[in-house]
């Protein structure tokens, strides 16, 4: 991209810059440079944001989660009225629910009469924030005491009345920690055997390549479907959180250890590393001491480029009904809801999970992209 | 270059034997075993299975003995053409899968050509016109198809088609056509519902090399030797086409390894997405109700399939790299 090729060259080039540059840390350089790349900047923003909603999905969500109510099943999202009578009063019209006659389905009319102000950090449901502290204030909120049909829904209601803004943040906080604990189990994976491969070599090299290129050959998602049904119906959510965890990491370590591994092999002939050798340094203080800090950057931009394929394979997992199953909530799990095309004809708000997905996904494919530009020392 | 193919060949006995050790695991790893899941099915339908039964049903199929005794009468049956027997179908596995096979390699196949019918001209432009419009543009497409998983796609696709034109777009066949016995109406017919899922299972892989073919023949297009060919004269489409081209076009056929894999379990998730008769619908019905025999055989094939691919794009690389044929044997 253009941004990512003007990225490179440092602004200024007076003295007093250019020594700026000469005794600054690889970390420094990196940093400057990425800073430049405004997409990745961009990205950087949204992920973190993303990552905000993992410990905060409680404070973030309206109602309870899981807590169903059939009188309120399919309403659509609510829009937000932000001004009443020339005043800031944000709030939201009722809906009104009755059965069409011919088709008894509840079909929901908004009704201006009745309005219902959005109340900030209002009370609701209980909840403990990071496990530890209880509390039940929440971002937003309807006042409480008012009876079951005065709710706001953002983005509606699933079939069984449940609240999908809440629902989406929970998911959120599944499908994002799946993804980060995938990729961190695949990166030991990566590191330790990608890393053999390429300061060891010879054999060993060719062994471990070999396997590589045929766990990359083979057609992952049947594998993972094979492996994700094999669980036991009767494990805990927790367990088959684990287990599918391990199951997608389990091939998906394969390109971190090919990216680690080029790396051992370009510094292993390196002055620095040769003379460290020389003086007598431990191999593992080599590795680690020498040789990992200065390809740290280039393993950070790899890890970010992995996560987008984690985030997609437990969210196709979850959707073919083999991954997390309710009453997990992910965004695989939401997008069940969506698999039916009559269904979602007349909800179309149940396809709304995607967007996180596909928003998460350039997001962290984008910072990617950056990272790897502002680690490599010798690109334009 | 024949020991190249050699190498490539044994690599990939290797894998199909690896795939094919996966594939019992998927078979064995589940609690219970055939004849168990068996007597459940019974029980189902009101009949009882005794003691003795199940103990002559067990030395039947040698399900006593160790795992590797096992794994090694089940490649003694393949190898017979007998791929077991599907329980929840009460027929041989070979008969379930029949064309859907078949259905599943043209899916993926067609799948491949459109990827590359997509990303040649499409990538050839974006270099030779860079920084354009349609340079962009095609950058933009390309991004969005990567991110956006092929099921979503679908699903987006399948929805847009339901609410604005009132057409159902899954499926491969028209309902009359579906049960028929194959004939010119029906080839025809095929072909006329391909498109939609080749391009959705397609997408990702084109956008990926369109962005190789950009980069490739950014790099050639700088060289000397253009400048000789356009100062000798040379019409400019010829100049281009002629040289660089050629050599960018490597990657295309190098990456098929990479490409056929991820199409094929693309295809297995799309087509139950939009209804399409192939392997997958039928190996997540067969992985919900344990009917392990008819899920293995199928990982194994689908396995199989890519290998083979990936194999013949290795033997096309030969040949249009010379390159790799005069490396050291």
């Amino acid at each position: 991209m253009a941004v990512a090729a003007d990225a490179g060259a440092l602004p200024s080039t007076s003295t007093a810059d250019r020594q700026r540059i000469f005794v600054a840390s690889q970390w420094q350089l990196t940093w400057w440079r990425f800073r430049k790349h405004r997409v990745a900047v961009a990205s950087a923003i949204v992920v973190a944001g993303f990552y905000l909603v993992v410990p905060g999905a409680d404070f973030l969500a309206c109602s309870d989660p899981s807590a169903s109510e059939a009188q309120r099943s399919l309403m659509p999202p609510q829009l937000i009225h932000w001004f009443d009578e020339g005043r800031l009063r944000p709030h939201v019209y009722g809906l009104k629910g009755a059965r069409d006659p011919k088709t008894f389905k509840r079909v929901y009319q908004p009704d201006p009469s009745q309005k219902i102000p959005i109340r900030f950090f209002a009370q609701g449901f209980e909840y403990r924030f990071l496990g530890l502290f209880p509390m039940s204030r929440h971002l937003i909120g309807v006042d409480p005491g008012r009876d079951a049909s005065t709710t706001i829904f953002l983005l509606g209601t699933d079939v069984q009345g449940r609240d999908l803004w809440s629902r989406l943040m929970y998911g959120t906080r599944i499908s994002l920690t799946i993804g980060l604990l995938g990729v961190t189990m695949s990166l030991v994976l990566g590191v330790v055997l990608g890393g053999l491969s390429g300061f060891y070599g010879g054999i060993l090299d060719t062994v471990i390549q070999r396997i590589i290129e045929i766990l990359r050959s083979i057609p992952t998602i049947p594998l993972w479907m094979g492996l994700a049904a094999a669980l036991p119906r009767d494990w805990t959510i927790l367990q088959v959180y684990f287990a599918i965890t391990i199951i997608i990491s389990l091939l998906g370590w394969t390109e971190l250890a090919r990216v680690i591994r080029g790396r051992f092999l370009a510094l292993r002939e390196e002055d620095f590393v040769v003379s460290a050798r020389l003086v007598g340094c431990s191999r593992m203080r080599t590795i680690f001491v020498h040789m990992v800090p200065s390809f740290m950057s280039h393993i950070i931009a790899a890890t970010t480029l992995a996560l987008p394929a984690m985030i997609i394979s437990e969210t196709a997992l979850s959707f073919l009904g083999l991954g997390l199953r309710p009453p997990a909530i992910s965004w695989g799990v939401l997008l069940q809801q969506a698999q039916n095309v009559q269904t979602v004809a007349i909800s179309p708000w149940l396809m709304l999970p995607a967007v996180p997905v596909i928003v998460a996904v350039m997001a962290f494919n984008f910072l990617g992209d950056g990272l790897r530009d502002a680690a490599d020392p010798y690109g334009r | 270059m024949l020991a190249y193919i050699g190498r490539r060949a044994l690599l990939a006995v290797f894998t199909v034997w690896a795939i094919s050790m996966l594939a019992f695991a998927i078979i064995q790893l589940p609690p219970g075993d055939y004849v168990t899941s068996y007597i459940a099915q019974m029980a189902s339908m009101g009949s009882v299975v005794t003691d003795e039964e199940a103990q002559n049903l067990r030395i039947q199929y040698g399900l006593g003995q160790p795992i590797y005794v096992q794994y090694w009468k089940w490649m003694k049956q393949i190898g017979d053409g007998n791929f077991g027997f599907s329980m929840e179908w009460r027929r041989p596995v070979t008969e379930v899968i029949g064309e859907r096979l078949w259905l599943t390699v043209v899916v993926a196949v067609s799948a491949l050509l459109l990827t590359w019918v997509l990303a040649l001209p499409i990538g050839i432009y974006s270099a030779v016109r860079q920084y354009s419009i349609g340079d962009y543009t095609a950058t933009f497409v390309g991004f969005i198809g990567l991110a956006v998983p092929n099921f979503l796609l679908a699903l987006v696709l399948l929805y847009l088609g339901f609410t604005m034109f009132n057409a159902h777009i899954g499926g491969l066949f028209s309902p009359e056509l579906q049960d028929a016995p194959w004939s010119w109406a029906r080839v025809w017919d095929l072909l006329k519902h391909l498109p939609i899922p080749a391009l959705i299972l397609g997408l990702a892989g084109t956008a990926q090399q369109i962005r190789i073919m950009r980069a490739n023949l950014l790099d050639e297009l700088g060289k000397p030797y253009v400048v000789t060919a356009r100062s000798k004269g040379l019409p400019e489409t010829r100049v281009i086409v002629k040289y660089p081209v050629r050599m960018a076009l490597n990657p295309f056929a190098s990456t098929i390894g990479y490409t056929l894999p991820y199409i094929v379990s693309g295809s297995i998730i799309v087509s139950l997405v939009l209804g399409l008769p192939t392997v997958g619908p039928l190996l997540l019905r067969a992985l919900i109700s344990q009917d392990m025999f008819l899920a293995g055989t199928i990982v194994l094939l689908l396995g199989i399939m890519t290998v083979i691919g990936t194999l013949i794009s290795d033997i096309v690389l030969v040949w249009i790299d010379p390159r790799i044929r005069l490396e050291d044997t």
